[in-house]
Formats: structure tokens, sequence, C-alpha cells
């Protein structure tokens, strides 16, 4: 009896699915889908990431009442970091109006490219995602704001060329063996030639995450001068304390904007202390727009996040990846003069934002990140990273902004955008005036 | 040519210049042989005494450290955290030995192998719900063990001991040596290899094989739990952790799926190997990263000569 | 009542060895043939289409290819994954290739690499069994997936290390890429499932299928009665990859659009394994019920729980939490079928059919 029952309610759902229609929302209100992922192995960045990006968003409906006068919907689809969850989640939210996607895993990135331009959502892959998408005339409704993994490569290893010289050293490459780890690995080969260092690279599996003993080992081999490390998740406190067993020099280990955030750190705590690692978003709690959110929506009981939360690393980069939505809505509101907006409008608006120093004291972010403004050709921005390290239990800033090389980059991107466009028929792109 | 020189020259010749990598790999594969063999250990206990392949075991080291660590967060003493964790580890024996376990005597193996699969789905979305997904440190000051380093000078480089690490696979021995006697000298542990060798001869004299099943995995929980802060202290406590325990699978192969001595001589071949391998053929020539199919390779190949493993008991098939 | 099959005679060999010798049966699969063809596609919405049936189908058809393994010939494979992984890469290969060629080909010749590499890997099996045979199944899988990730080749050397599925025609409709329409994606899936499920019932029931049979049964005895244990569980192998690598093939090109390592690791081995169990094994219509069951349910409560749980209840649920909540409830299904039902939803099945055979009497 039991069974059939359930077989019953199944059936009953999957017919009633069918005919479910999608809630249809008005006129001006701004829907935005947030792929997030608070479980699975990587939920110790997601779940951050996903509270900044929602938090912010409440705040400016707390705050100002939405953007521009049109309210905010935002909903959350679990994902857990998992590329058929997530196609599975873009499915069900696309009908809604979705304004853009903000997938925050490099393979639902990879998936979501191709279908953008289809059904006129753009894909804002924040700092990670396809490099190559960065050409914005090859990737129209493809952005990796405010910069490509190869941007900050390249300001990694000028860092490392400004504190003792780069020629001659030799650099490990410590990386979690997916397409996120690789994607530098061009850079590498390219830059190490005209720099004068050499580099070898050290894969980590990712079953391998929290047993890397024989990784290590061939570090100690290797005897690199300086190690970066490409590392998610679990790998990134192992591979610290594997660090600190081989008593490799903590300030010469530097971590990607992947690799640092609080949640890697903690459980590592005072062995850590010196580790580096790149980073775009202001650490901390000391800026307008995040007092805002703490009023508003932390103290208010609005958010899933603790107080203590607010201020990490992961937490203000999902926050800042609500400050460049919420920009671009604007940009799109000045635009076409409408409140409610498309994914088209998205598109533009994402193309045309401005948040230049004073767009960011106004918004309450002063000192926080590099100016990052949006344009029809170069869709990551080249926006400058910082160096932030570990004092054993917290991060901070300890390097100027640096810039990317650009020259560098550049020539790469496009030859990656033109080969991924080539191996694409009917692929669209778009001229820039 | 080249290749061949890589595969057998190069190699011997490394281990000659560095002697103190060489030595360090040995002893890393000796520790992390040792955790191989006391997950394998969880295995064996259970496979032994029920028929079970239990495929829950990995997610029971993830769940007895999350358990710990949860409940130390709240403010209970590590020493205290530990004993209720330990409860925590007994109910979830009776638990599944009650619900799981007892309705499915008599079940084909891949029954009873599915039904674990179950159990750990259960847990793993269980242990997220309660404990969140988000990775935890080891509370290992707490709980007493070592921190710090010992070096040992050998032709001009360094071998570092982890005091950690030392910590860990005399814990490891004294565990396993523990439990081999308790399944050897006690009452109950002549009753769990009566059970192991014929379910029915053991329930006609009277031994019950409820209280065997839930002393049994009980006990590898408890491997479990060991394993788990070991483990943890390595690095921290999340659910990419489990993957590892799938490692104890070739142990299991190379060792037998029913032989204690053989979960400890293959965890130690498979921590050597693996290490051995990684770092003088698999990164060299391959590239690196060899570490996550090495162990399944070597199992196969080995399966090939002796299907039933180094320890394993032979199989007679009749019609 | 319903299932009364008096009144229908069989008057010769033919009819009476027919897939469905009943009248009932015949009409159940025209009409199950109609509504999928012919009503789903026009009534379905695109998420209905493509994150339910397109995966649901896909699933189906690796759950086949695992059953002529496990089901049908007895030896368990956690190597589903991999093998998936092998039509995929390779269909990418013929496609980059020959970019002119019907993609329908390629998704149909992968399968034939898949196969390749399964005999490989099955040639073990000759001498290993049960839970060995598991672990030497994992090593393939891991093996696979290691090699997947460091042979560039495989995925074009591209600097994600993904492979990203181009745009391809077949008979001059858009079939690949996302310019390709759901129910384009959702016909051509379904029509390669249907001819495979088709192709399949009649191998099982054939010799060859016979002899996986007899050597699941008991292979020391099947052997002394002249069935070749090297043919018979090679060509399983043989088969059964051949499904699972065009199920792979499929996954990628007409599902995802684009697939990391990640889209065929172990979980995948696993999930397809329970779909075969929970259906029944050495059932093709549990591969459909177990592919039902386990992708679409989950779908189903994480969409519906959340708003179930705001408007029925003073509390609120989220996104993460109901799918924690989905993960638990397949948990205790598989524990609570495999200790009520061992046989699977196709045993229910048949229980259903000689109750309604009988309905409305007991006997």
């Amino acid at each position: 009896m039991l069974k059939n029952m359930i077989i019953g309610a199944a059936a009953f759902a999957v017919a009633g699915s069918v005919f479910a229609s999608t809630p249809s929302f008005a006129e001006d209100t701004l829907y935005i889908p947030s792929l997030s992922y608070r479980t699975g192995p990587f939920a110790g960045a997601g779940t951050p990431i996903a509270n900044g990006f929602a938090d912010y968003f409440t705040m400016l409906n707390e705050r100002d009442g939405g953007i521009g006068g049109a309210k905010i919907v935002l909903e959350e689809c679990e994902t857990a970091y998992n590329a058929q969850k997530g196609v599975e989640c873009y499915e069900a939210t696309k009908g809604n109006g979705a304004l853009a996607y903000n997938p925050y895993s490099t393979g639902i990135t990879l998936q979501l490219i191709p279908k953008a331009p289809v059904d006129k959502i753009p894909v804002l892959s924040m700092g990670y995602g396809l490099s190559a998408a960065a050409v914005g005339e090859k990737f129209p409704w493809t952005f990796n704001y405010p910069a490509s993994y190869w941007s900050q490569m390249s300001s990694i290893l000028q860092y490392i060329d400004a504190n003792g010289g780069i020629k001659g050293k030799k650099i490990g490459f410590i990386y979690l063996d997916v397409g996120y780890g690789k994607e530098p690995i061009p850079l590498l080969e390219k830059l190490a030639p005209e720099m004068g260092f050499e580099w070898v690279g050290f894969p980590v599996g990712v079953k391998e995450m929290q047993a890397q003993g024989a990784t290590w080992l061939n570090v100690r081999k290797e005897r690199p001068d300086w190690m970066i490390a490409w590392s998610f998740g679990a790998m990134t406190p192992t591979a610290i304390k594997e660090a600190a067993k081989i008593r490799f020099p903590m300030d010469k280990f530097i971590g990607n904007w992947w690799s640092g955030a609080h949640a890697d750190l903690e459980p590592v705590g005072a062995p850590g202390k010196g580790y580096k690692a790149a980073n775009f978003s202001g650490v901390g709690v000391d800026f307008p727009a995040l007092q805002d959110v703490i009023k508003h929506v932390v103290d208010a009981g609005k958010s899933q996040a603790e107080k203590d939360d607010v201020g990490k690393v992961n937490y203000n980069r999902g926050l800042f990846n609500a400050v460049i939505m919420a920009e671009a809505v604007r940009a799109a509101q000045k635009a076409t003069g409408k409140k409610g907006i498309t994914g088209e409008d998205m598109r533009l608006g994402l193309e045309t934002f401005v948040l230049d120093e004073a767009r960011l004291k106004e918004v309450g972010l002063e000192g926080f990140t590099a100016p990052i403004s949006g344009s029809c050709k170069d869709h990551e921005g080249s926006g400058s990273i910082f160096i932030q390290q570990w004092d054993g239990s917290n991060w901070g800033r300890i390097s100027d902004l640096i810039p990317p090389m650009t020259e560098v980059v550049k020539p790469l991107l496009a030859d990656a955008a033109d080969k991924y466009v080539s191996e694409q028929s009917g692929w669209q792109t778009q001229t820039c005036g | 040519m080249e290749l061949l020189s890589k595969i057998f020259i190069e190699p011997f010749e490394t281990m000659y210049a560095l002697p103190d990598l060489f030595l360090q790999a040995l002893w890393e594969g000796f520790v992390s042989g040792t955790l191989y063999s006391l997950i394998a250990l969880g295995f064996v206990l259970i496979f032994k005494a029920s028929g079970v392949f239990n495929f829950a075991q990995g997610i029971m080291v993830v769940f007895a450290a999350l358990v710990l660590v949860g409940i130390h967060a709240l403010g209970v003493p590590a020493y205290i955290a530990v004993l209720l964790t330990l409860g925590v580890m007994a109910l979830l024996a009776m638990t599944v030995v009650r619900f799981v376990m007892k309705p499915l005597v008599n079940q084909p193996d891949i029954i009873l192998f599915m039904s674990t699969i179950g159990i750990t789905f259960i847990l793993i979305a269980g242990g997220q719900l309660i404990f969140g997904g988000e990775p935890k440190a080891m509370i290992t000051t707490e709980l007493g063990l070592p921190t710090g380093s010992s070096d040992w000078e050998v032709g001009g480089g360094l071998v570092i001991f982890q005091h950690i690490d030392i910590a860990a696979a005399i814990i490891a021995a004294l565990l396993i040596a523990g439990l081999a006697l308790f399944f050897n000298k006690t009452k109950t542990g002549r009753a769990l290899r009566a059970v192991a060798d014929d379910h029915q001869a053991a329930l006609s004299v009277g031994i019950s094989l409820e209280r065997i099943w839930v002393i049994v995995w009980f006990a590898a929980g408890v491997v479990a739990l060991t394993a788990g802060i070991l483990w943890a202290a390595k690095s921290d406590v999340s659910f990419a952790l489990q993957v590892i325990a799938l490692k104890a699978l070739p142990v299991l192969v190379l060792g037998g799926f029913t032989s204690i001595p053989g979960a400890i001589i293959g965890g130690l071949i498979i921590g050597f190997g693996e290490k051995l391998f990684d770092l003088y053929w698999g990164s060299p020539i391959l590239g690196g990263g060899t570490e996550s199919w090495f162990a399944f390779i070597i199992a196969l190949i080995f399966l090939l000569y002796r299907p039933e493993g180094l320890f394993g008991e032979k199989h007679i098939e009749r019609i | 009542m319903f299932y009364r099959e008096t009144g229908q005679f069989k008057a010769s060999y033919k009819t009476d060895s027919a897939k469905f010798p009943i009248f009932q049966d015949k009409l159940f699969i025209w009409f199950y043939i109609i509504i999928g063809f012919l009503v789903i596609p026009f009534f379905g919405s695109e998420f209905f289409l493509g994150a339910i049936m397109i995966p649901f189908l896909v699933f189906t058809l690796a759950s086949i290819g695992l059953n002529i393994l496990t089901g049908y010939t007895g030896q368990i494979s956690l190597g589903t994954g991999a093998f998936m992984g092998v039509g995929a890469y390779a269909c990418y290969k013929l496609t980059l290739a020959f970019p002119d060629v019907n993609i329908l080909i390629f998704i149909f010749v992968s399968g034939f690499f898949s196969a390749i590499v399964g005999v490989f890997f099955g040639l073990p099996s000759l001498r290993i069994k049960g839970f060995y045979l598991v672990v030497t199944t994992l090593a393939a899988q891991f093996f696979l997936e290691w090699a997947f990730i460091r042979i560039p080749w495989l995925y074009n050397y591209n600097d994600s290390g993904a492979i990203e599925v181009p745009q391809r025609e077949a008979f001059g409709v858009i079939v690949t890429g996302a310019q390709a329409s759901a129910e384009v994606r959702y016909l051509v899936v379904l029509a390669v499932v249907v001819i495979m499920t088709w192709f399949a019932s009649n191998l099982i029931s054939g010799r060859i299928g016979r002899q996986w049979m007899m050597i699941r049964d008991m292979d020391i005895a099947a052997e002394l009665m002249g069935v070749r244990p090297l043919y018979a569980k090679l060509s399983a192998f043989a088969v059964s990859s051949f499904y699972c690598g065009v199920a792979g093939a499929l996954m990628v090109f007409l599902w995802l659009g684009a697939a990391e390592v990640e889209s065929f690791d172990y979980n995948h081995s696993f999930e397809i394994l329970f779909m075969v169990i929970l259906g029944g094994l050495g059932s093709l219509l549990g591969c459909f019920l177990g592919a039902a069951v386990i992708w679409i349910l989950p779908v189903i409560i994480r969409d519906w729980l959340p708003p179930l749980v705001d408007a029925l209840t003073p509390f609120t649920i989220t996104s993460s939490a109901a799918d924690l909540v989905s993960d638990i409830i397949i948990g205790v299904m598989i524990v609570v079928f495999l200790i009520m039902e061992p046989l699977g939803l196709a045993r229910l099945w048949s229980i259903i059919k000689q109750k309604l055979r009988v309905w409305p009497f007991p006997y």
C-alpha cells in the first residue's frame, strides 16, 4: 500500500510539474537568481558568498526600496557546485525574467556561456570562469569583471618580481587538477621566458584535496623559491598545513583569490601565519555600505549570516558581486528609462556602468576595490588586485593595487577567444564602436 | 630510450642523491599507510561479522569528526565531547542494525551493499543539515594531541617528523592491537568470530546476532572516530574527506576482505607505494596527480594474480 | 479484470514469443510512445523538457547499460560514469574532426569507443567476482577520470579543460548547441532511447542474453553447459559500455552543452547503480522507473518543498536545506525499498499487474 502511495504521489507530482505555471512578477521588479552552494564539498566558500550577495540586495530593498524604485526579487537555487544541478537551476529560473546569472562555478559558467546569447541573459562570472570571455567583441553576453585568471596571475607574478625579483627564480604552481586550476597555465608558459623564471606544476586531484603528502614531497624535491596556489575548498588549508610541515617559508606562498578566504585559513590558524593571497574586494566592515548591511539586514535578522561573518573575504566578495550587479541595473535603467529591465538591458548596463572613485564613495565603498567600469570591448575591466596576508587570525592588506600586465594578457585572451569561437558555428559576436 | 632511463635509472639516482627525501617519503607513506589500514579495518570488522560491505565507513569517518567538533563547539570540554561522540556512534550503530541490517538479514550481498550507500546519503545530508557544510578545524590541541616536529639530519638534508604523525601512527597501532586482542581473547570476540564463520550455526548455539552486530558497528564507529580525528588534524573536517575512505577499497583488495593483518599490510603497501610512485615515477613521467588511481591500479594488477588478496580465504566453488 | 488475458489465443510460436504477448501491454506501450512523441513535446514547458525529461531519458539509457552488466550478467560495476565520459569525449573529438557529418551518427559511433574501453577493463572479470570486481571497475573509473584531465588532446587543448559542444545539425535541424530547441533535443533523445531499448530487449531475449543470464545465475554451471565465459562476459561489458557511451554523448551534447571531468565522476556511477537497483535488477522497465524516481523526485522536492513549507507552516526552508532534505529522502527511500521490495520498482509493477488482472476479486 505504502509503495503504491509513493508511486502515486510521484506520478501526481510529475504530472503537476508539467503544468506548473511559472510565477509572474510585477512589471517593476528586478528578478535576480542566485545559484548558491551551501552544501557539497565547497560549501565553505559558497555559503558566505551567497550571504554577501543576498544581503546587499536585501539592504538596497530595505534602505532605498530597491534600485531606481524597483524592488529586487532574489531567488536562491542550490547547485551544490554540481554542474547538472546548475543547469537545472538555470532552466528553472530563467523563465522568470532573470537579469543575469552569477554561477560561482567554472563548470556551470561554461555551460551557461553558449546559452546566454540564445536566452538573452548575460552571465557575470566575477573573477572566475572562462578567461577568454573578457573579450567583449567575441563574447557579448559574458563578463568576468574585475579581472580574469590570467590578469590575476600576471599581477601575482609582478608582485613576486617587486619583492625580490623573479628572474632566475623557480616558481612552484600547485593547482586543483580541474579546469579552474589549469586555466592560468598558458599564461605561465608565455611569461616564463619573458620574465626569466622557471615554473613547475603540482597538480592535486579533487579526490586528493585532503591527502597531499606526495605532492609536497615533490615540492621538496623541486625546491621552488615561490609557491603559487590555485586551490579551492578543503585543498587550501591542507596545502598550507603541508607547506608548514615541510617548512616552506609562508611569506613566499601566494594563493589566488579563491585560496585566501577566512574559511580557508581559520582551520589552519597560527601555522598559516605569513601566507599571502590575492584579493580584489576589501576585508573588514569599515565601509559605510557594510555598516548599512549590518544595520538594515543582519541586525534586523533578515540575513542567513551571523554578524561575525560580515566583512570576511568571501562575504565581501559576494557583496561586491551584488554591487556590480546593482550598478549595472542602475546604468541599464538610466539608458532605457525603464524601471523594470530585461536581460538585454542588463547586458547593456554591464557594458556601460561606471564605478569610479567618486561612485565607490557614493555607494559607501571607498577604498574597497580598484575603480572599474564596464565597456563593450573589455569585459574583464582589467581590474587591479592587491595582496593580503594572514596574521595568524585575520587577513590584512599588505600591498597597493597591482594592475595586470594588460599588454601580455590581451593577445592571449584574443587568441583564446578566437579559438573558442572557431569551434562554434554560428557564434554571435559584436563590433564595438 | 629516454623513457627507459626515466623509468629504470633516474628515479634511483634521485633516491641516492637525496636520501633525506627518500626517507621522508617512506615516513609519509608509513603514516598514511597506517591511516588507510585504520579505515580499512572498519570495513573488515563489519564485513567479517555480517558479510556487509559497508560503504558508509567513509562518511562515518567524517560524521564522527563532525559530531566531535560540533559538540565541542557547544562548549563541552574536549574529552567529554569524545565520550559523547562515542555515545552518538553507539546510537548510530544501534539504529543501523535495528532499522537496516536486521530487516535485511539473508538478502544478497549487493542489496546489503546498496543499503549502506543509502545510509551514506542520509549521513552526508543529515550531517550538513545539522552542522553546516563549511569546513571546520579539528580540536587537535584541546584533545592533547601534540603539535610541532622533530628533525633528523641525513646526508645533508632533513627528515622532518611531525609529532602529530608519530602520535597518529602510535594511536592507530594501539587501536589495531586493542581490537585484535578484543576479538581474539574475549568471549564477545569469540562469539564474533563464530558469527563470522556461520550466521546460522552461531544463532543455534545461542549467540545474539543483533548484539554482535551492534558491537561490530560500534567498533567500526570507534575506528571511524579515531581515523577522523587523526586525518582531520592533518587538514580539516570537511565532507571532501569521505573520498579518502575510498582508498580503503584497494587496501582491502590487497589484504583480503576478511583479514585484519591483511588490512594492515595492505594499507602499508598502498601508503608506501603511492608516495614513492608519485614522487619518483608519477610526477616526472606522467605529470603528477597519480595518487588518485595508483592504489586502484595496483589492486587491479594484484587481483589478476591473487583473486583472494594476500590473506583472504580461498574460495572453492561447487555447483 | 483490466489485465485479463482470457480469450487472447496464441496460434503460432511467433505470437507466443512476442515481446508483449498480452494485448493490454501492447496498448500501454503504444500509449506511452504516443504520449512521449506527440503530447509531451507540445505541452511540456522548457523546464520540464530540458531539466526533467531529457536527463531522465539519458539516465535511463545509462541504467539500461549498467543493467545489462549488473542485472543480466551479474557483474557489478562502478565505472559507469567513466564509460559515459569515454562516449562523450569520443563524440566530441569525432564531430570536431568531421563537422559536416550528421551528429546522430557520431553519437552512435562514440558508443563503440566506449565499448572498446569497457572490454579492456572488463578483462579482470574473467578471474574476479563480486566486490573485488567492484574495486577493479572503480580503478577504471579513477584512472579514466585522471586520463580525461591529463590528456589535453581529448578536450582539444581547451584552457579550461572542458569540452564545449559545438552547434551541429542532423537532417537540416539544429540538434546540439544552445540554438537547439528543447523540443528537438527531447525528441532526439527519446528516439535514441526508444530504439536502443527495443534493441536491448531483443538482445536480452536472444541467444546472447540467455547466455548472460546463465553466467549471472551460476557461471561455473554455465561454463559446463557450453557457455564461453570469456565471450559472454566480455560481450556484456562491450554492450553495456556501448549503451553507457551513447548515454554519455547524449548527456553532454543534448543536455548539458558543456562538460568538465566532474560530469563523469564516480558519483554518477553510484547514481546510476541506484537507479538500476531501485528500478529492479534485470528489468528494462525498471531502468525507466529507477531513473524516474532518482532523477525526478529530487527535482520535485527541490522545487516544491520551499513554497510548500512556506505556505503550510510558519517556517521557511532554504533552497539548500531542501536539497539536503531531498538527499535524505532518497537515502531513506533506498533503504526502505531494499527492505520492503529488494527486487525493485519493476517487481512492484508486476504485482500491480497481477492485482489488476483479478480485480475486483482477491484471487
